[in-house]
Formats: C-alpha cells, structure tokens, sequence
C-alpha cells in the first residue's frame, strides 16, 4: 500500500440553482455518480455536504459548486471518471454547467493515506493552480506528478 | 510532436513494409486478445519458425509488445511452458514528409472548444461529416444495408474503429479509437464527438433504425457500442 493517497477538487458554475427543473436530470445523477464512485475501485473518500449530495456550494455564489474526493492513485480516479458510466454525465455538462473558460476546473495533488482534505485546503490548491500552473502541490491528468517517495518507517 | 525528423518512429513504419510481416501485424491487429505465434503461422500459412522470426522483428521496432501465459489455462506443475504471445504496443507512430503538426493543432482546437464550451457545435460539424462520409461510400456502389451486424461492422471498420461482435449478435462493442490520444486529454469533448460522428456515420448508412449507438466507456475500448434496436 501506498503511504500517499490523492486528493481532487473540482468546481463548476451551474446554470440554474439545483431545485430548477431543467438541472433534474443531473440531480438524479448525482445520486447514481456517488454510488458508483463510493464502490469504485480505489475510492477512498468524498466530501458530503449538508444536502447529502456530495456537492457543496459557495456562500458567496450558490451556483457556484465543488466536489472533492480522495482515491488511492491517479488511474483509479481516472477509471472512474472517464472510464465508466461517469463520462456520459461529463459529455452532458454543457446542459447544466456554464463553460470554465481558461480556468482550471479540477486539481489533483498527494496527501498522507489517513489524511482527509478541507474545502478550504482544496480551493487554495484549485488558486495556486491557476496562478502558478502546475506543481506537486496541485497538478493535473495533463501534467501529472509522481507521489512522494515514501521513507520507511 | 511527430514529425519527419523523428527517424525513430520511420523506422518502425518501415519495419511493416515487408508484406507478410504486415500480414502478420493484421493477426495480431485483429486479435481479441493476445496471439500466440502458432496462431499467426497458422493464419499465414507459413512455420512457426518464420512467423515468430517476423513478430519479434515487430517487437524490437516498437509496434508490438509481449507477454507470457500458459494457453491451456491450467497451472502448476504438468501445465506446460508458459506461451510467448503478441499483442499492439500502445505507442502510435506517425511521420509526416514535410513536417505537418496536425496532432499539435487539434490539441489547441480540442482545449480552445473546451474553454468556450462549443461543444454542441463539434457534435453538429461531427455528425453531419459521419453522415456524409456513410452516404458517399453509399452512393459509390457499396451493397445496401439491411441492418446485420455484418453490416455496421463493415461501415465502422472502414473508419478505423476495429469493432467486434464481442459474444452477442446483438452488440458491437469497438477495440480501437481513432481519437485515442486526444480522447484520453480531453475526454468529454473528444468522445462526445466521437458518439456524434458514429450516430452520423449510421444515419447515413441507413443503419440508425435498427442500431442504437451509446456512451459505453470502459477502459481498453472505445467509450461507444452499438446495441441492435429491439424491434418486437
């Protein structure tokens, strides 16, 4: 087992607040893309809001929504982003997500097995990405970094 | 980037030059899984000794890859030597005299279409060409389809997709992508695309009635299969 798991965030811009009829079809989605990621494998953990669905809106922009997770490697959440189910909602995102436009909208970085991230932790990494494009303390599939070297204990 | 410079990848191009070692990359091409030598010399017509000879020729220039498993699926002891078997290298080679860099412009349009999320407009332009390009090779004298599996297997064979029955006659599940670098970049986009162009590609053979294309994404395949639509 690896001593590092990793972490993603990644945020989009609804079109419409999650109770409007046109974002049904993604709500219902939702529910079936948490279950297929919670027995996916290599998942770890999610960040689950108040509302239970895995999505956690901004106080200062309620459209504005982020889901963060943690898996044991990078092909594993790769497989279950874009290898599965999954990426049939994805391919759907323009009929309920505003265009990200230049800035990224998910980044990945390594975190110590145990350890479970902050939504806070997570915007700063989402920040730093965008200022300072990719690093080991946030990074993308596009341009990935190794995990840590784990020292033997 | 690949370009005319890289003599590497005009190396392993010119390694398939040789007719019965092309032949020979087309077995292990078609292959639902791994292929033993004696597979391919059977296939050829040729011994075991010369088939074997060309599949490592494909190996050491890149183009196929190895592994070893005992074919009989027995194990321990009295199972038998583990087989040599083939299979395609996931590198692509590709060479271009003079250097063109379409791959590099095709990324820039892929992420430019990302950014602005113009990705209802691809699926159109994507439809409309696999309807066009099914139609023309309609109208030039291909036989009228009549909704086989047969059928579908030849359009989508004809555009690179490698499609195989996969067990069922009632579905065609795809082993290679044509987009497969780009898909893996920019995943949403790219197979989004891709679904658009095989819907057009049907409706354009006559073949969208009896088959249904759909987002089928699994790894090692392309994200489409088609399912024969029930017609009782």
């Amino acid at each position: 087992m690896s001593a590092f798991h990793l972490a993603q965030i990644n945020t989009a811009r609804l079109k419409a607040p999650l109770d409007d009829p046109s974002m049904a079809e993604f709500v219902t989605g939702l529910t079936l893309m948490n279950e297929l990621a919670d027995r996916s494998p290599g998942f770890v953990w999610r960040l689950v809001g108040e509302d239970g669905d895995g999505t956690i809106a901004e106080d200062a922009d309620p459209l504005r929504i982020y889901t963060m997770s943690v898996w044991e490697s990078p092909e594993h959440l790769r497989a279950y982003a874009y290898q599965s189910e999954h990426l049939d909602y994805l391919r759907r995102r323009r009929e309920w997500f505003h265009p990200n436009g230049p800035e990224a909208a998910l980044v990945m970085w390594w975190l110590p097995a145990g350890e479970q991230p902050t939504l806070k932790e997570g915007i700063a990494r989402l920040d730093r990405l965008r200022a300072d494009g990719p690093t080991p303390e946030g990074f993308t599939f596009r341009d990935p970094f190794p995990a840590p070297i784990s020292v033997a204990r | 980037m690949t370009t005319s410079e890289d003599l590497d990848d005009l190396d392993a191009l010119t390694t398939l030059a040789d007719g019965v070692r092309r032949r020979a990359y087309r077995v292990v091409a078609d292959g639902a899984g791994p292929v033993g030598r004696d597979e391919v010399a059977e296939a050829l017509g040729i011994g075991r000794t010369l088939a074997a000879f060309h599949l490592d020729k494909l190996v050491a220039a890149g183009l196929l890859a190895t592994s070893y498993a005992r074919r009989s699926g027995r194990t321990g002891p009295g199972a038998g030597r583990p087989a040599k078997l083939y299979h395609l290298a996931p590198a692509e080679h590709a060479v271009s005299v003079p250097p063109r860099a379409y791959r590099t412009a095709a990324e820039l349009l892929a992420e430019a279409l990302d950014e602005t999320g113009a990705e209802n407009v691809l699926n159109e332009v994507a439809r409309r060409h696999g309807q066009r390009a099914a139609a023309d090779k309609t109208a030039h004298g291909q036989r009228t389809a009549t909704g086989e599996s047969e059928d579908v297997q030849e359009l989508l064979t004809g555009h690179g997709y490698a499609p195989t029955a996969a067990g069922h006659p009632d579905r065609i599940e795809l082993r290679n992508c044509p987009f497969h670098r780009l898909a893996e970049q920019f995943p949403p986009v790219i197979c989004g695309m891709n679904l658009a162009m095989i819907n057009g590609l049907l409706a354009g053979a006559g073949l969208d009635a009896a088959w249904t294309a759909r987002m089928d994404a699994a790894p090692g395949r392309c994200c489409v299969s088609l399912s024969k639509t029930k017609t009782d």
